[in-house]
């Protein structure tokens, strides 16, 4: 395994259809806005979730492939899979009763072992609470909350069931029954809450001085951008709606450091309003009579080759 | 200051956490010293430097958004890292999610923009081939050229920090009009309480080091490493 030695930069332009992108905790599950624009918030953590998700699912049980903050229930059983013989270490066959390793080189060995087992440690990084040497693995890949391009607007859907959750309910449910109408008594009223349509754009950015001190590699970038292609296809949800990544641009420098800012490199992407085939900018004033956007070819995407600093070449992975 | 820089720097969202708010995390008015320091390390950094942060200009309003998060309740224990390395058997190293969730909210500040004001001075581990001229170099093509170590960040991760070299002599960024407002310092000086100024990590216990922190004309001076303004 090569690790990464060219830095990346991306963006990631995924949309939503009557679906709940990332609900907000604090707003009874709404999706999360931005209260001051209006505009649709997901955050950088669901979106890793979501790549966790898909790379456990992908590369179940292979070696190296692992993930180390799980969704419980399902995901308990390759654990029992024998594992590749790890290479013996000496130093640490006497047991010590400590939490903590004695020095900065257990540390270190503690800390590959975590980023050479599990793809998220070694994407994400970890903090692990490994005393004196801070223990926290910093990953190469950092990403950022998505936003939506529009104003969205959620709308919240009633909905209705026609069974009791428990046997409580079940018991009154059948004191009721003589008296009033079954049918009507019975069902449990829910909400539900979507957007209509959004498109958003979230932008990432890895590190190839980091991915050096993780072993984060070539191969780790291509199940990277393969698990931020499909990772929506694997998320399916009564709550998700439609989801679908649009375009996946990544920005690759020649070198490690960069050859360029990557506010600017993202600003070559462009998102306007398709108007008859016709790029206009989300901005434009003449917009306001349009009806609002309901699918992804009511928006037009360009990206900006023109006058490419050196060293940056553009992949169109979507 | 002969070897200073100036880094305009700007991001959608901040979070500098009060250590005195940090579980559900509260940010600080205006950026730390530390972080600057920070942001000034992901684009260059040697053992034989330090950054010592002078200044720090503050160009839009401070302004806050709340945001929560669902998030993990533990951190990985070395202890059942270290029996499965023995035992060569991954069984027992994961974090369930689902059954360890904690929901912990964040005041972040909304579209910060800063100027970092610094220096750096050479330390003990600087030797023969580290001059002062070869570091501030190296931090001012790579600032110029958007070469970075690693994105920098306003506080944590997820609220990543763009940047550009503002070169000697240049003028600084236009202040947002809008932020010309007490709240910034603008009329009477602005007091923001005490301040994490940065963690002393040499000293035994990492203690946090604090200074009164204020606000005159949108500009919050730093004390010098050292200086009796800066209280353990």
């Amino acid at each position: 395994m090569t690790t990464l030695s060219r830095r990346h930069d991306f963006v990631l332009i995924f949309d939503v259809t009557n679906g709940n992108p990332n609900g907000d905790p604090d707003a009874g599950n709404l999706p999360r806005l931005d209260p001051e624009t209006n505009h649709g918030l997901v955050t950088d953590v669901s979106l890793k979730r979501k790549i966790r998700n898909y790379v456990d699912l992908a590369r179940t049980g292979e070696a190296g492939h692992h993930i180390y903050v799980q969704e419980g229930s399902i995901l308990n059983e390759k654990h029992r899979q024998a594992y590749i013989a790890l290479r013996p270490d000496d130093a640490k066959a006497k047991k010590d009763a400590k939490l903590n390793p004695k020095d900065d080189a257990e540390a270190t060995a503690l800390r590959d072992f975590m980023c050479q087992n599990f793809f998220d440690v070694r994407t994400f990084g970890a903090v692990m609470s490994t005393g004196i040497n801070c223990g926290q693995v910093k990953g190469p890949v950092q990403m950022t909350f998505a936003n939506s391009v529009e104003p969205v607007l959620p709308v919240e859907i009633s909905i209705t069931r026609m069974a009791a959750t428990n046997e409580a309910e079940q018991k009154k449910r059948a004191e009721g029954a003589e008296e009033s109408d079954t049918r009507t008594d019975n069902r449990t009223m829910g909400r539900k809450h979507i957007v209509p349509y959004g498109l958003y754009v979230a932008h990432g950015f890895i590190s190839a001085k980091f991915a050096e001190r993780t072993g984060f590699s070539e191969a780790d970038l291509d199940l990277l951008f393969e698990a931020l292609t499909n990772m929506f296809e694997h998320d399916r949800s009564a709550a998700r709606g439609e989801m679908t990544t649009r375009k996946l641009i990544a920005f690759r420098h020649a070198n490690a450091l960069g050859n360029a800012p990557a506010h600017t490199l993202f600003d070559r992407v462009k998102i306007g309003r398709n108007v008859d085939g016709e790029f206009r900018a989300l901005d434009d004033r003449g917009l306001g009579n349009l009806a609002p956007t309901r699918r992804f070819s009511d928006y037009t995407i360009t990206i900006d080759h023109e006058g490419l600093p050196e060293g940056i070449d553009i992949l169109e992975l979507v | 200051m002969a070897y200073g820089i100036r880094l305009h720097v700007w991001g959608q969202h901040a979070l500098f956490t009060r250590p005195e708010l940090k579980v559900e995390r509260v940010s600080y008015d205006v950026m730390t010293p530390s972080a600057a320091r920070g942001v000034l390390e992901a684009v260059h950094w040697k053992p034989a430097i330090r950054w010592e942060i002078d200044r720090i200009h503050v160009l839009e309003p401070i302004r806050f958004q709340s945001i929560r998060r669902n998030e993990v309740g533990h951190k990985a224990p070395a202890g059942t890292i270290k029996r499965a390395m023995n035992r060569g058997d991954l069984e027992g190293v994961q974090l369930l999610v689902d059954e360890d969730r904690q929901q912990r909210a964040s005041t972040v500040l909304v579209a910060p923009r800063y100027v970092i004001e610094a220096h750096f001075t050479l330390t003990a581990r600087a030797d023969v081939s580290d001059s002062e001229g070869k570091h501030l170099d190296i931090f001012n093509r790579r600032a110029a050229r958007g070469q970075c170590f690693h994105q920098p960040c306003l506080g944590t991760r997820e609220f990543a920090a763009h940047f550009e070299l503002i070169e000697p002599g240049a003028a600084l960024p236009a202040r947002n009009p809008a932020a010309e407002t007490a709240d910034l310092g603008f009329g009477t000086p602005r007091d923001l309480g005490y301040m994490l100024w940065d963690i002393d990590h040499a000293a035994p216990g990492r203690p946090s080091l604090l200074f009164r922190a204020g606000l005159r004309d949108g500009v919050m001076e730093v004390p010098a490493p050292g200086s009796p303004e800066v209280k353990r």
